[in-house]
C-alpha cells in the first residue's frame, strides 16, 4: 500500500515536473487545510447556497516567469460533499446529482494556462459524475513566500462556471440554478 | 372499560397501540416513497419531509409505551388451540415486528440528525442529535430505513394473513380479540 502510494506520488511528480525544467513542484497544503474546493449555486435566484468538498488534493506547477508551462491536477473525493444539511447532503450524494457510488471521485487536470490581465486563464479537463468536458478556471495569485517553518508557499484562487446539465446531472433545481460555479482556493507547499 | 390486558383479553390500550401503529406505519410508508419523488418546487416538498419526521417521533413515543406496556401489562397468553409452529412462528414474527419497527425509527433518526441538526416535532420542540458525522452515516442509515420499512411491510402482511387464516379456516377469535374480544375457551 504504501509502495503504490510512493510511486503514485513519484509518477504524478514526474508528470507534472515535466512540463518545464525550471517550474516548481507545489503541493497542495492538505495537512494543514489551507486549501478548500468550494461551489456556490443560486437558491430559487435569491440567495447563494455555499457547498465544498471536504476531501481532496492535488498539486501545480508554478513558475512565474512562464505560467504556460503549469499544470494543475486536483482529484476531489465526491462522497466528501458538505453543505451543512444532512439531508440535503444525502441528496446531493444520490443518483439524483452526484452519483457518489458510481462515480466516487471528480477530477480537474490543466491542459493550457496562458495570462489574462493579472491573472490566469487556467483551461483543463473537468470531470463530474462520470462525463469529461473541458473547463476554464480564472486563477489569481493571491500570495508567496517563505512561510515561518523554513518552506516555501504560493496561493492561488480559481473559480469558473459549470453547467449541471452538461455533467448529466438533469434534476431541474429551477431556472436560476441551471449552474454552478466552482471555486478552488488553495496553498501550495514547495515541493525541495 | 377493559383498560389493561387479562390472561384471556386484550385491554383497550393494546388494541388501539396496535391499530394505531398499524396504521401509521403504512401511511408513513406510503408518505415516504411520495416524499422522496417531489420536485423541488412542489408545495409539499418541505412540508411532507417535516410530517414524516414528527409522526415518526410520535411512532417512537408509542412504541416505547408499547414496549413498556407489554411488562406492565403483559398480554393474553396464546390460545390453547395453537399448534408448537404457531406459537414459535408467532413469537418470531412479533420480535421481528418489535425489532424492525424500532430499526426504522432510529436509522430515520440518524438520517436527518446526520450532520447534527435536531428534529422538529411539528414545530412544538426538537428533539437534538445525539449521534453524528459518521462516516456515510445519512446514506447507511437511508438504506437501512428503505429496506427494513419493505421487511416490516411483507412481516406484517404474513401476521395480518396469518390472521385472516385463524379468523376464517381456523374460526378462533386470534383476530377478533385484537378488536378486544373476551375469549371463552
Amino acid at each position: 500500500m504504501f509502495k503504490k502510494t510512493t510511486l503514485g506520488l513519484t509518477l504524478a511528480s514526474l508528470l507534472l515536473a515535466a512540463g518545464s525544467a525550471t517550474a516548481a513542484n507545489y503541493k497542495i497544503d492538505k495537512e494543514g487545510q489551507h486549501a478548500f474546493i468550494e461551489f456556490r449555486i443560486k437558491h430559487l435566484g435569491y440567495s447563494w447556497l455555499y457547498g465544498s468538498f471536504n476531501d481532496f488534493d492535488g498539486g501545480f506547477t508554478f513558475d512565474e516567469k512562464d505560467p504556460s508551462a503549469d499544470k494543475v491536477k486536483v482529484t476531489i473525493n465526491t462522497t466528501s460533499v458538505f453543505t451543512n444539511h444532512a439531508e440535503r447532503d444525502k441528496h446531493l450524494r444520490s443518483a439524483e446529482f452526484l452519483n457518489v457510488t458510481k462515480h466516487p471521485q471528480a477530477s480537474f487536470t490543466s491542459t493550457s494556462v496562458t495570462k489574462e490581465g493579472d491573472g490566469l486563464a487556467v483551461t483543463g479537463d473537468f470531470t463530474l459524475n462520470g462525463v469529461t468536458k473541458p473547463l476554464t478556471l480564472q486563477a489569481k495569485l493571491v500570495g508567496q513566500g517563505e512561510d515561518p517553518w523554513g518552506g516555501y508557499r504560493a496561493g492561488f484562487e480559481a473559480a469558473g462556471n459549470i453547467k449541471l446539465k452538461d455533467y448529466g446531472i438533469t434534476t431541474d433545481l429551477g431556472p436560476a440554478s441551471q449552474e454552478v460555479e466552482l471555486i478552488i482556493s488553495v496553498e501550495g507547499v514547495r515541493e525541495k | 372499560m377493559q383498560w389493561k390486558n387479562s390472561p384471556v383479553q386484550f385491554g383497550h390500550i393494546s388494541v388501539l397501540m396496535h391499530w394505531l401503529v398499524a396504521f401509521a406505519f403504512y401511511a408513513m410508508f406510503a408518505l415516504g416513497l411520495w416524499m422522496v419523488g417531489l420536485g423541488y418546487y412542489d408545495g409539499w416538498y418541505h412540508r411532507a419531509p417535516e410530517l414524516h419526521k414528527s409522526i415518526g417521533a410520535c411512532v417512537f413515543a408509542v412504541m416505547v409505551f408499547r414496549l413498556a406496556w407489554r411488562f406492565i401489562s403483559p398480554p393474553p397468553s396464546p390460545l390453547k388451540s395453537y399448534s408448537t409452529a404457531t406459537r414459535v412462528g408467532s413469537w418470531l414474527a412479533h420480535v421481528v415486528l418489535f425489532v424492525g419497527l424500532f430499526t426504522i425509527l432510529i436509522s430515520g433518526y440518524l438520517i436527518s440528525t446526520a450532520e447534527g441538526q435536531p428534529i422538529s416535532v411539528f414545530g412544538w420542540f426538537d428533539i437534538p442529535a445525539t449521534l453524528f458525522g459518521l462516516n456515510q452515516q445519512a446514506d447507511i442509515a437511508g438504506v437501512i430505513h428503505l429496506w427494513v420499512a419493505w421487511g416490516i411491510v411483507i412481516v406484517s402482511v404474513l401476521h395480518g394473513l396469518a390472521a385472516l387464516k385463524h379468523h376464517f379456516i381456523d374460526r378462533d377469535i386470534t383476530l377478533t380479540r385484537m378488536l378486544g374480544q373476551r375469549r371463552s375457551d
